[in-house]
């Protein structure tokens, strides 16, 4: 289907299903512990022996010499796959830069060497010790502040949405800046980060001749299945991947990791299905992170607070041949300024693969950008509220004749400030005390881009009148097992309990897959325009000829007749296939999701430890399909956003190149008892230049933002800015009160 | 995790004699530490002898007026204890303060004394750790070492004690005691149970080979107000950068033990006795010897902030 012109009224208007904050319906099997997740599908085929994976001890070197007749030579081994076994490097995946495995050059720190197979798992993590190798270190280069002088510009697309160009200049920023009568300059950095996700990377492999199944873990299997052939150098028409359950993904489990490659490898020389799952302390260094960023802003203004200049740098490092963390992309579009300049410069590093992380660059970039408007709201002397708003710009900044499809910033702004009680913040710093806290509020803005892509399924109307969905999109803990339920219930006429939706099999019609927060809508508008289809073929098979045949009820009617809509699968069932096509939609318009965060925090004046007390989000993301799940992902992004502004930092060894910190004891995210009360406020203005469903993205959307409102809010608390994420005690302790 | 052997010990005289006849034998209690260190090959025990059916949890009076907990009660029952929350605060919101409710519930008070640090290079088994490996080198020094120690350490260590219980214990002056394999038992004042790392930093307390804890002695309640301050970057389940555990009377005097600085509870005689002057003036006595990285320098002014906030909250009119 051609989605080429706005949406007009259509069935998912009716918001019968669609629009309803409807439990999700695989609950009941994550509740009991019966979601069938990839390292635990034990009944998928038999035989299934444990890997278990090494990696590399040095960050950057060449394998010398590795020993394994002592692993082979254990209880219970089954066969030891190094990845001398390989000449070269196997190919790379579509994405990635670093080779998962195969050849004697380590790029990074805990790369993965080898995999050791064996009849249990206790069996494998034993004889991979026994396995010794020596390296010819070579030197590295680990340090991004180091590298960072020196570091070209560079281009680059997050491969999630966020783009920049090496630089992009639009009117004389110098000047403009030069001549405005309040700045604000000041560098910033943001660390690395890392997904953290609770389910590790998972594979089980499985060979039948030279045809190769992967129950596996990840959010995006059309491009994995595709990736996984060109590693392997097999035909994608041989690589089978299943991933109906996702234990979070936050972006690392967009490409094919080790766990599948290895996994695959493996099963070939074990002649036998292998499962891995990745140990947790190789999950930091092995995969993928969020790089670090050293970000330069320049914000000048008019007296009255109207921006007149706006100028953003980001440098961040990765591998050889990588892309630059893409934190200047939302402020190409996110205020009005009719001179602009932001520009990205990228280093080399010898740390493992920087990619993209939920909300790859603005994420980042928006910790960044909307703690300099916080600053130059207070270098005017104006509320933070107001000096947003008054800079909103309803069309492209930089292309003038490209309007926003829909944008209400402004009203997230009002709304979040009126149901937050903004009106009774002091707005001088280290002003408000209860006791020994330190009490701020803080805010900022929220931008994500809302990403326009093809997305396909199938739809099945059964003899017994069920309906089944079928396409590789997956459910990474979002809830698109039940929007896919609920939009094929609408389109349908049928109870939410008619619709069986299977999901994440490589063998299904190619969607959007999980990533960007561009799964909802499209994955959605690709299963509409299926529903449309098997609505035809229903109505022909019933012998309708109307045009407006209505369903509604588990019936079909038009013309005064009506009939069940099961008659219509009478002689078996109907089988209708499309895919959302959003042809050039996203460019005639530039489409967008935008909040308004609040936070208040308390800091305590002895220690400096930062408590949140209260957090609110207000978004304008389109229609929200389901209520529930959209604030669920929103809450899960706002928690994640504590972590991003309080705790979350991936410790560089700059002399063994690695990151220190790589398990969960070490690596701070938030806890239960670090999140207060959260409120989610959803505005409601559907898009209908975003697809017919008239949704956006909303599940990187609830992050962009958190970080900067949080350090806002301390600022507010203790007079204290620190421009260094994550805002540890620290890093403001001694400038805090005297108290000893 | 290399393979073992199991037996469960019918008395501590006999758990002792084993260990100490069994070359790489080690005693097994919760487990909480023991097991995760295992699973790295950090811990390679060829033989573990389980104490669980000893009968050492129960919590009983002493002739003295204090309690002796046995080597076995769980943290969570020795944080709940009437007794323990009523005469020895400080030790009960330290239990409450440390690790997560299905830990506390396994984790022993023996075994939470002899908790190894949580140092990231000793848990990454291919980094130089002369802790994990002596002779291999530190590479905590001149690394990331914003956890690690600020007092007591050494040229080749910087690892800290990183656990909650001892604090109290030791404002307390509580006493480890001991049965050794020659069935001699011992009572070691907690101020000399944990070592300084000095040049054998692998061996991290004084308990000779097959030594088994029985129990902790507390003297009678000091009365006073009982606190135990833990700062740390979340607000729950982290170790801390710096706790106080802190005993203090009417007239301000007192007794403080500072965790998360060093290889064990920090207790300095000539500290306590500052109390009264305040917080700046305990923490000069308490760090006057502190060798602090750049990473972790933070921690003494941290240290003095948390003590003032406990003086000031033991000053408070109680509500």
């Amino acid at each position: 289907m051609k989605f080429d012109q706005p949406a007009g009224t259509n069935p998912i208007d009716q918001l019968k299903v669609v629009g309803r904050p409807t439990s999700r319906i695989d609950g009941p099997l994550k509740t009991t512990g019966t979601a069938p997740y990839a390292y635990e599908r034990h009944d998928v085929v038999p035989n299934q022996a444990y890997g278990y994976i090494v990696g590399a001890a040095v960050a950057k070197g060449r394998i010398r010499r590795m020993d394994t007749s002592a692993a082979k030579a254990a209880p219970g081994v089954v066969t030891v796959v190094t990845t001398l076994d390989f000449p070269k490097p196997l190919p790379l995946g579509m994405q990635n830069i670093a080779h998962l495995f195969g050849g004697a050059d380590v790029a990074h720190y805990h790369q993965a060497i080898a995999v050791v197979v064996a009849d249990t798992f206790e069996q494998a993590r034993a004889a991979a010790a026994l396995i010794r190798t020596d390296y010819d270190r070579v030197p590295g280069r680990f340090d991004l502040a180091r590298e960072a002088p020196n570091a070209p510009l560079e281009g680059g697309s997050s491969g999630e949405g966020s783009a920049a160009p090496a630089i992009d200049r639009i009117g004389d920023f110098a000047k403009a800046f030069a001549a405005a009568p309040v700045k604000v300059d000041r560098t910033y950095t943001t660390p690395d980060e890392s997904h953290m996700m609770m389910e590790p990377f998972a594979t089980i492999a499985s060979w039948d001749g030279d045809k190769v199944t992967l129950w596996t873990s990840n959010q995006m299997i059309a491009w994995s299945k595709g990736s996984l052939a060109k590693i392997l150098s097999i035909p994608p028409e041989n690589v089978r991947l299943d991933s109906p359950y996702i234990g979070g993904g936050f972006g690392g489990k967009l490409f094919v990791r080790a766990d599948a490659v290895c996994a695959a490898l493996a099963a070939r020389a074990a002649r036998r299905p292998v499962k891995i799952a990745m140990q947790r302390p190789l999950m930091a260094n092995n995969s993928t992170h969020r790089p670090a960023t050293i970000q330069h802003v320049r914000l000048g203004a008019t007296k009255d607070g109207r921006l007149t200049a706006i100028a953003h740098s980001s440098t961040s490092g990765n591998l050889p041949e990588g892309k630059p963390e893409t934190a200047v992309s939302q402020t190409k579009l996110f205020y009005a300024a009719p001179n602009r300049e932001t520009y990205m410069k990228l280093a080399v590093l010898d740390l493992p693969e920087g990619n993209a992380m939920r909300a790859p660059g603005e994420a980042p970039g928006l910790m960044v950008l909307e703690m300099a408007m916080d600053e130059l709201a207070e270098a005017l002397d104006m509320d933070p509220v107001e000096l947003r708003a008054i800079n909103d710009t309803q069309v492209d900044p930089e292309k003038p004749g490209t309007p926003f499809s829909e944008r209400h910033y402004v009203e997230c702004l009002r709304t979040g400030a009126g149901r937050f009680g903004w009106s009774r913040r002091n707005p001088k710093p280290a002003q408000v005390r209860e006791g020994r806290w330190l009490i701020g509020m803080g805010m900022a803005g929220g931008f994500r881009g809302n990403i326009l892509t093809k997305s396909a399924a199938r739809i099945r109307l059964e003899r017994n009148g069920r309906l089944t969905v079928e396409t590789d999109m997956t459910d990474i803990g979002t809830g698109t097992y039940t929007i896919l339920a609920q939009t094929a219930a609408e389109m349908m006429g049928v109870p939410l309990s008619q619709v069986d939706v299977k999901l994440g099999d490589s063998d299904f019609p190619k969607s959007a897959g999980s990533g960007g927060q561009w799964g909802a809508n499209n994955a959605t508008a690709g299963l509409y325009a299926a529903c449309m289809k098997l609505r035809e073929a229903v109505a022909q098979q019933l012998g309708f000829n109307s045009a407006d045949v209505a369903f509604a009820d588990g019936k079909v009617s038009a013309g005064g007749r009506s009939a069940a809509l099961a008659e219509a699968a009478r002689a078996g069932p109907l089988t209708a296939e499309d895919g959302f096509d959003p042809t050039d939609m996203g460019e005639r318009w530039q489409q967008a999701t935008f909040a308004a965060h609040f936070v208040e925090v308390a800091v305590d004046s002895f220690t400096g430890e930062t408590r949140i007390r209260r957090m609110l989000a207000a978004c304008d993301a389109g229609r929200i399909l389901n209520p529930k799940a959209a604030r669920s992902q929103v809450i899960g992004a706002m928690t994640m956003g504590v972590g991003a502004a309080l705790m979350e930092e991936l410790a560089v060894d700059t002399r063994f190149g690695f990151f220190v910190n790589h398990d969960l004891a070490s690596y701070e995210v938030p806890v239960h008892a670090d999140i207060p009360h959260q409120e989610v406020i959803f505005l409601d203005f559907p898009d209908d230049k975003s697809s017919p469903m008239k949704a956006k993205g909303v599940g990187e959307l609830g992050l962009c933002g958190v970080g900067a409102a949080i350090a806002n809010a301390i600022y507010n608390a203790t007079g204290v800015r620190v421009r260094d994420y994550p805002i540890t005690l620290d890093k403001h302790l001694e400038k805090l009160p005297q108290v000893a | 995790m290399k393979s073992f052997t199991y037996e469960r010990a019918t008395s501590p005289a006999q758990a002792a004699a084993i260990v100490a006849r069994t070359p790489g034998a080690k005693f097994l209690g919760g487990g909480t530490n023991l097991l995760d260190l295992m699973k790295l090959e950090i811990e390679t025990p060829t033989h573990l002898v389980d104490v669980q059916d000893l009968k050492l949890d129960r919590i009983e009076k002493t002739r003295e007026g204090g309690l002796r907990i046995g080597a076995l009660v769980t943290n969570t029952a020795l944080s709940a204890d009437e007794r323990v929350r009523r005469d020895y605060g400080v030790l009960a919101r330290a239990i409450q303060a440390g690790a997560s409710g299905q830990l506390r519930n396994k984790a022993t008070t023996a075994g939470n004394l002899l908790q190894r640090t949580r140092c990231p290079y000793f848990y990454d088994p291919n980094m130089p750790c002369n802790k994990r490996k002596p002779g291999s080198g530190c590479s905590a020094i001149g690394g990331y070492s914003r956890q690690l120690a600020v007092v007591g350490s050494s040229d080749k260590c910087i690892a800290t004690y990183p656990g909650d219980m001892a604090q109290a214990m030791r404002v307390l002056d509580a006493a480890v005691e001991t049965v050794k394999a020659d069935g001699t038992t011992r009572a070691i004042p907690i101020a000399d149970f944990h070592r300084l790392p000095g040049d054998r930093p692998e061996i991290d307390n004084v308990l000779e080979r097959g030594e088994l804890i029985t129990g902790i002695a507390l003297p009678k309640p000091l009365g006073g107000q009982h606190f135990y301050q833990k700062v740390r970057d979340r607000a729950s389940y982290a170790f801390a950068l710096v706790s106080v555990a802190a005993v203090i009377q009417k007239d301000g005097s007192g007794r403080v033990s500072f965790g998360g600085v060093a290889h064990k509870p920090w207790r300095v005689a000539a500290a306590d006795a500052a109390l009264p002057q305040g917080a700046q003036a305990v923490a000069q006595r308490a760090f006057a010897e502190a060798r602090p990285t750049e990473d972790n320098r933070f921690k003494i002014p941290l240290a003095t902030r948390a003590l003032a906030s406990v003086i000031a909250q033991a000053k408070a009119p109680r509500a």
